[in-house]
């Protein structure tokens, strides 16, 4: 096994994810399946080989430091599922 | 109404909307009566946006009475893939999260679309958040083939592929962050185009992994292609990863020929498992390409093998963080649950994504995680090295590289759903492409004996889109694969 | 011996300074504070669909000026990082962040405690955006949410652990801050959160080199809550270590009505935040030529003012210390003796009656001194017109209070109410005939030998002059007539 179901129930923690414990088990299984499949790249030697996360060696991409945007609070608070006035309501948060 | 009305190429129905032969609202009414007599059927659309369509259709009118048309897509009707922002349109994904959620905000390439004159018909169904190959993974249900309706168009831009195979659309934007342009388009008989990573804006584009996605068209031939790819090309400022770098004249490249192109053919592209009739017409296309004055050789990607893993640990990576946002908090839908801030994201999340989606955020999720970090997603970065070393070497003699879009035609609805792991390795000619950032572009080859559509892949250096369509075309016009249509409504093989 | 003496605390500060930029660090949403709930936003500090981050070239400049001023060594490339964690003032789910390679790395500050100098290592200094606001309802089931402040930029600045004691981490807080305000990167402002410090504190028995679990502290919103709750935190650990306990590692916050720490209550703390390359923002590339410009546009750093101080201005080395530590006192300091160039007296105001009135208003944190209540200019004015011998010192004192008062200009007040001094003998004459004639028993006093008196009389005179009598001259003048008769 590449993957065992408590770390199943980790990730899903980690991702905000409620799992079922049927589609637990199903997710154990098809992670596993692809964890194994995946282990083609650990038999390859990369200790030589820099990583690529950006595709492209660009530029300095910055803007000045202006202010652009006009408030338009009401448009963009229009697809809130919760308001308040002009406040986004979520459930109670304890720190 | 002819055939020559019904299904003209963009480039025709600019000529004749300037001529005044036709009129913009024509050509957007009979685009919205096939979209709504085959919406049941195909299922190309999720939002069909008829009114905004009719009243930038009289603007155009009006422009193009006036003799000012805004651009070269002035009254053409496109349509857009559904996780492309669209303002005041309502933007899904294809995903229950954004079922009803609506951007105040258009994407940049929407803004070039309307700048250039576009009639925006509808938004088009995908694989939710762009996650899948074949479209099944659609929240409101799959697009359907119109080559026969019991098998998928591919994926993920599957019903921007329909939507041009069935001249739903002239044209239709798509995105493509592993194949998810030129896999429908290969499945649905059209040319579809991913242009180089930094080259279209990805502002506004709802993201499915960051450093792969990019944006680009569906067209009936190479000529509408280049003239859609030219609108959508070109720096933004509000994309950091778009690339400060002049747009050639897309229209101009076309007319080059195959004459001395030098054609690399990958020795890894032609595995077991393949269609015969697959692999039959890529021979003979590229026979056809050495016909016409092309040098064919033979090289070697050798880190191919890895790419489909390698792209399932970036991909899913990037979209566990993009795919964060969608929490309940501020757009899309919500379940509260017990009323504890920790139930409200985990329900929302699980009541909001589809099984592939939670499939690649557990995955991303779980490659990034401490302890796996290094053996996946770092791993997976250096092997996308290894890709992108392997691409550049074969481009050092070469001008595009020549490959089957994909193993086989259309796979029937269900055929893969049970199976993720075989779902993945549809893309498996179409990933190293997102991995090394490259342009390429698939277009029609052939016909096997069920008589689904084949594609062919050509694959240019960075930046080398004038290669690629100059060799597109000149197929092309040698051949006639990209004039043979669907069957009527109603058909299937 | 006791525990305090047994153990030694090790204190590390990590400080987040919300950089005084125009627009936020990757959207053109304004960075300002206290405007109503989610004015300030738009799609991209909202986190919506599709949207993209853009660099603001400001905070990469600030940054950088940070780090020379901190003799940090700035990194030509340096990258972003996204943050992963779920909460709801965090639009993204993500926080973008610098992790790996930070633009600044190293450096030091040197703090004084005590009057005994210290040299305090720096890990790190990086950018980073700002999350919203959550509100939470005391009594209510919800929290409200505003995003004004997601995406203002910030600075976060890693200090080594090298912070022996509560003071050490005051002073270097401090010393951090009047630097951050001389670079005028940065208000400061820690009531209002524009100057937030976390600390990582942990005990070690003296003589062991091993450092000890550490505990992080948040919540903190005064130098004097770091000081508390830093000093409450190293005496539980060496209760606890002294019972024979083990600290656990974790979060705890300040709680400064209880004057206590505890541990935070949500299950939050278990956090794998899973940091990669953010692919949105290609690799921050820093040229030389960009290092060069932010050297050639570094404001004067508390140091070289205070040589200039003493070598250009001959202050004493007190005043230029004083004057100097604090950027916004400097600069008012530096108004008042380019309106009138008596840097000595100009000094004198400035740490007197000036730092008095400021302590009176409450306006210790006032940064821009054009907020302040006496115009640099108008003092200026105001000691020229003892300098002119218009006006008695004594005088001025009460100028100084109505133009704190008033706003008004020293000459108008002096004008309006008759202040100007009286060097006239014959006004001056008539005072003293008019007192000698009213106290004829202690003149004879005088006259007697009880020299002493001479103040009684000028006192009179001074009264009867309602103050404006020039008192060398009232002096010259009594002792004339007392004698002379």
């Amino acid at each position: 096994m590449k993957i065992s179901r408590d770390e199943i129930r980790h990730v899903a923690l980690l991702a905000r994810l409620a799992l079922d414990p049927a589609e637990e088990e199903a997710m154990t299984a098809t992670l596993d399946a692809i964890l194994t499949y995946m282990e083609k790249l650990g038999a390859l030697d990369t200790s030589a080989v820099e990583p690529t996360a950006h595709m492209l060696e660009l530029p300095a991409a910055w803007r000045e430091d202006r202010v652009t945007n006009v408030s338009d609070t009401d448009a963009l608070l229009a697809n809130a599922p919760a308001r308040d006035g002009d406040f986004f309501r979520v459930p109670k948060i304890i720190e | 109404m002819t055939a020559a009305f019904d299904q003209p190429t963009i480039t025709d129905a600019a000529r004749r909307l300037r001529a005044g032969e036709l009129s913009a609202t024509e050509l957007t009414r009979a685009a919205l009566a096939r979209a709504a007599a085959r919406a049941a059927d195909l299922h190309a659309f999720i939002t069909v946006a008829e009114e905004a369509a009719l009243r930038d259709a009289a603007a155009s009118d009006a422009r193009l009475r006036a003799g000012k048309p805004a651009g070269a897509l002035e009254g053409i009707p496109i349509a857009i893939k559904d996780v492309i922002a669209t303002a005041g349109i309502r933007t899904t994904a294809g995903s229950r999260i954004l079922a009803d959620f609506v951007p105040p905000y258009d994407a940049t390439v929407t803004a070039r679309l309307r700048a250039a004159g576009a009639v925006i018909v509808g938004k088009t169904n995908c694989d939710e958040f762009a996650m899948g190959s074949s479209n099944e993974n659609s929240a409101f249900g799959p697009a359907r083939n119109p080559w026969d309706v019991t098998r998928v168009p591919g994926g993920s831009s599957g019903g921007s592929a329909v939507a041009v195979a069935a001249s739903l659309a002239l044209g239709s934007l798509g995105t493509d962050t592993g194949g998810s342009i030129r896999l429908p388009a290969s499945y649905c008989g059209v040319v579809g185009m991913k242009p180089t990573y930094g080259r279209v804006s990805r502002y506004g584009v709802i993201a499915y992994a960051s450093s792969l996605d990019q944006v680009g068209p569906f067209a009936r031939d190479v000529t509408d292609c280049a003239l859609l790819l030219g609108v959508l090309a070109g720096h933004d400022a509000r994309d950091s990863t778009s690339v400060e770098r002049a747009v050639p004249d897309y229209g101009d490249a076309l007319a080059g020929g195959a004459k001395g192109l030098r054609i690399a053919i990958p020795g890894e592209y032609f595995v077991e498992g393949m269609e015969p009739d697959v692999e039959r017409a890529v021979q003979s296309a590229v026979e056809t390409l050495g016909g016409l004055g092309a040098q064919i050789g033979s090289v070697s990607l050798p880190h191919t093998e890895y790419a489909v893993s390698a792209y399932y640990v970036v991909a899913t990576a990037e979209a566990s963080s993009n795919l964060a946002r969608y929490d309940g908090v501020r757009y899309g839908s919500r379940v509260d649950g017990d009323g504890t801030l920790l139930e409200m994201y985990r329900r929302t999340r699980a009541a909001g994504f589809g099984d592939e989606v939670k499939r690649r955020i557990m995955l991303g999720t779980y490659a990034l995680s401490a302890g796996y970090y290094d053996a996946y997603y770092l791993k997976a970065q250096r092997v996308r090295t290894l890709i992108l070393n392997d691409f550049a070497r074969v481009f050092q003699d070469a001008d595009v590289i020549v490959t089957p879009t994909a193993p086989t035609t259309a796979f029937r609805l269900g055929e893969k759903v049970a199976d993720p792991l075989q779902m993945y390795l549809s893309d498996i000619f179409t990933i190293s492409v997102n991995l090394a950032g490259l342009p390429a572009i698939s277009l029609p080859c052939g016909i096997d004996a069920a008589g689904l559509p084949i594609g062919l892949q050509i694959i240019g250096p960075p930046f080398g889109e004038e290669l690629v369509l100059r060799a597109a075309r000149a197929y092309e016009a040698a051949t006639d694969w990209h004039t043979r249509r669907p069957p009527a409504p109603g058909g299937s093989r | 011996m006791s525990a305090g003496d047994r153990f030694e605390p090790v204190i590390g500060l990590e400080v987040h300074a919300e950089l005084l930029t125009a627009s936020k660090i990757f959207c053109g949403c304004s960075a300002s504070f206290g405007a109503p709930p989610n004015q300030h936003t738009c799609p991209v500090c909202l986190g919506m669909p599709g949207v993209l981050p853009v660099l603001n070239r400001r905070v990469v400049e600030f940054a950088i000026r940070a780090g020379l001023a901190i003799r940090c060594a700035i990194a030509p490339r340096s990258r972003w990082a996204r943050k992963n964690y779920f909460y709801p003032d965090l639009a993204k789910g993500y926080q973008i962040s610098q992790y790996e390679l930070p633009i600044c790395v190293g450096g030091h500050l040197d703090i004084v405690v005590d009057g005994v100098a210290k040299r305090v290592r720096l890990t790190r200094i990086h950018m980073e955006e700002d999350t919203g606001k959550n509100i939470h309802d005391a009594h209510g089931s919800e929290s409200l949410v505003d995003f004004n402040r997601c995406g203002v930029p910030l600075l976060e600045i890693v200090s080594e652990p090298d912070l022996a004691s509560p003071a050490e981490a005051g002073a270097y807080l401090r010393t951090l801050r009047t630097l951050v305000r001389y670079l005028e990167i940065c208000d400061g402002n820690m009531e209002e959160g524009s100057f937030r410090c976390d600390a990582n504190v942990s005990v070690r028995a003296r003589g062991t080199t091993a450092l000890g679990v550490k505990v992080e502290v948040k919540n903190m919103n005064s130098f004097r809550a770091v000081e508390k709750a830093i000093a409450y935190e190293i005496a539980r650990h060496a209760r606890v270590l002294e019972e024979g306990g083990t600290i656990v590692q974790e979060t705890r916050l300040w709680d400064a009505d209880r004057e206590e720490t505890r541990p935070m209550r949500s299950k939050e703390s278990a956090h794998d935040y899973r940091y990669f390359p953010d692919p949105d923002l290609p690799p921050l590339v820093v040229s030389e030529a960009l290092v060069a410009e932010v050297r050639r546009a570094m404001p004067e750093l508390p140091d070289a003012r205070r040589t200039r101080f003493v070598a250009a201005l001959k202050l004493p080395e007190y005043d230029a210390e004083v004057l100097t530590s604090r950027r916004d006192l400097a600069d008012y300091f530096e108004a008042v003796v380019a309106a009138h160039p008596n840097a000595k007296a100009v000094s004198n105001w400035v740490m007197g009656d000036v730092l008095r009135l400021l302590k009176e208003r409450k306006l210790d944190d006032a940064l821009t001194i054009t907020d302040w209540p006496v115009a640099a200019a108008h003092l200026g004015e105001l000691i020229a017109l003892i300098d002119e011998g218009a006006i008695s010192g004594k005088i001025a004192k009460t100028v100084f209070e109505e133009m704190g008062t008033s706003g008004g200009t020293p000459r108008a007040i002096v004008a309006a109410r008759g202040l100007t001094q009286v060097s006239d003998e014959g006004p001056i004459v008539a005072a003293i005939d008019q007192v000698l004639a009213a106290h004829p028993d202690k003149v004879a006093e005088f006259r007697a030998g009880k020299d002493k008196l001479l103040g009684f009389f000028v006192g009179q005179v001074m009264k009867a002059t309602a103050g404006k009598a020039n008192p060398p001259l009232v002096n010259r003048l009594l002792t004339e007539k007392l004698r002379g008769e």
